[in-house]
């Protein structure tokens, strides 16, 4: 079952670095939407709601297209990011991250926010009186609350980024090392002759760590279920 | 020790207008439901903005709106005892009572967590979580956790209104004994007489939304 080629194995710690980066990346900008969109009330709201969820219905192409008009090496923040930092993540692993960050984003704003709404604001209020500021209120009331929900929607991005495809080599192509991403590679076998046996069992390592993840994320709901009743 | 109260503010279509000062010991705020004592005690404590007035304890202004005061609630130093204890789930009965006695500069402390715990016999409790608790246990945590603050002013809305007559009964001497050996002054508000009548040295009654007596 395990007896993988460099390249497979060079495919398969590929996909779990982007998995692991993306969803890093995205966790702060991921508790900040949820916290917005389940504490805050402002105009415009339900249009950063569907912007934050567009991903999850938009096909992952048109994602991966609008991915490379705008970081692309001559699109404006690509562009900007060459000429002030330096870096470049068109066709680059970093790329491969960002997109999976995006693709997994509303798996993970969806989870942290349903946990954000169950906390009881009322403790909050609590914490407030016993004087704490806003800040210490977040990060010894809020967020350990809602911790099953963070972890949950850590692992669902996770799960999402590991096997991300579309935007993917949409974005940063099929490159050997520094795009080609576990999915990417599985789809690179079936279309050389021969490949069927080492894209099988690639596909069968996709589907363990992808269940693993599943599981992970329903044991975590069911913590909130038992801990909010 | 003293604390003046003079709040106005709309709430929908019930109009509140409340003004009075009360000296160190038990003052209930004493009326029927929907009187507004909850709003009265959430604008003390800054949870909630009165449209107009003046709040002050001990000399210390905590709103005024002429001046444009408007203190944060972590700022006010107004312990609050909620009807529903609101104990931190996920802490331990300790960790809940040290909250704000860690956030309490140690030079404005004035009481110690052992005197708390004696007090209101919490001891064995400690490493418990609030969720193995009785309703008077909890009841009981929540009062301290408020005065290991340190406040200057203590708020305490119905806290026995949850409660069966036993474990009110089982309460009311602690209260009784925090309002005889604490010095700080203590709002209390309730709907039942004899409860104001048993605790209180002086007594506010409101009734939709005004002072009657």
């Amino acid at each position: 079952m395990f007896d993988f080629t460099p390249a497979e194995w060079e495919a398969v710690f590929l996909s779990l670095k982007v998995g692991l980066w993306g969803t890093l990346a995205s966790l702060p900008v991921g508790f900040l939407l949820a916290y917005v969109l389940a504490r805050l009330e402002f105009p415009l709201k339900s249009l950063v709601h569907g912007i934050v969820y567009l991903p999850l219905v938009l096909p992952p192409v048109v994602t991966g297209f609008f991915l490379l008009l705008l970081f692309g090496t001559r699109g404006p923040i690509g562009q900007f990011l060459q000429n002030v930092f330096g870096i470049t993540i068109a066709f680059k692993w970093t790329g491969a991250a960002l997109a999976a960050a995006i693709m997994g984003l509303p798996l993970m704003v969806r989870a942290m926010r349903l946990s954000i709404v169950a906390v009881d604001r009322r403790l909050e209020t609590a914490a407030r009186t016993l004087g704490a500021g806003w800040w210490r209120v977040l990060f010894t009331i809020t967020l350990p609350l809602a911790l099953p929900g963070i972890i949950a929607g850590a692992v669902l991005s996770f799960a999402k980024s590991f096997g991300e495809f579309g935007a993917t080599i949409t974005f940063v192509s099929n490159i050997p090392g520094e795009t080609r991403t576990l999915p990417i590679a599985i789809y690179s076998l079936l279309q050389s002759s021969g490949g069927e046996d080492a894209a099988l069992r690639l596909a069968g390592l996709s589907v363990v760590v992808s269940l693993v993840a599943v599981l992970g994320a329903e044991f975590m709901e069911r913590r909130i279920v038992a801990k909010s009743t | 020790m003293s604390f003046d109260v003079d709040v106005e503010t709309r709430l929908g279509d019930f109009a509140l207008a409340v003004r009075f000062t009360a000296a160190a010991g038990l003052t209930a705020l004493f009326g029927p439901s929907g009187a507004g004592k909850t709003s009265v005690l959430n604008m003390i404590a800054g949870v909630l903005k009165p449209a107009r007035g003046r709040i002050a304890v001990d000399g210390a202004v905590l709103f005024d709106s002429a001046q444009g005061i408007n203190l944060a609630p972590n700022h006010r130093r107004v312990g609050y005892v909620f009807q529903d204890a609101r104990l931190f789930p996920h802490m331990s009965v300790e960790h809940n009572l040290l909250y704000g006695y860690r956030l309490t500069a140690p030079e404005a402390r004035y009481v110690q967590p052992d005197q708390v715990m004696a007090l209101l016999g919490l001891e064995h409790l400690l490493a418990r979580k609030p969720g193995a608790l009785s309703g008077g246990e909890q009841q009981r945590v929540a009062i301290g956790r408020a005065l290991l603050a340190s406040p200057k002013l203590l708020l305490m809305d119905e806290p026995l209104a949850s409660l069966d007559a036993a474990r009110k009964e089982e309460i009311l001497p602690y209260i009784e004994r925090l309002r005889d050996e604490m010095r700080l002054p203590i709002l209390y508000v309730t709907h039942a007489e004899g409860e104001a009548n048993r605790l209180a040295g002086a007594m506010v009654r409101i009734a939709a939304g005004r002072v009657t007596a």
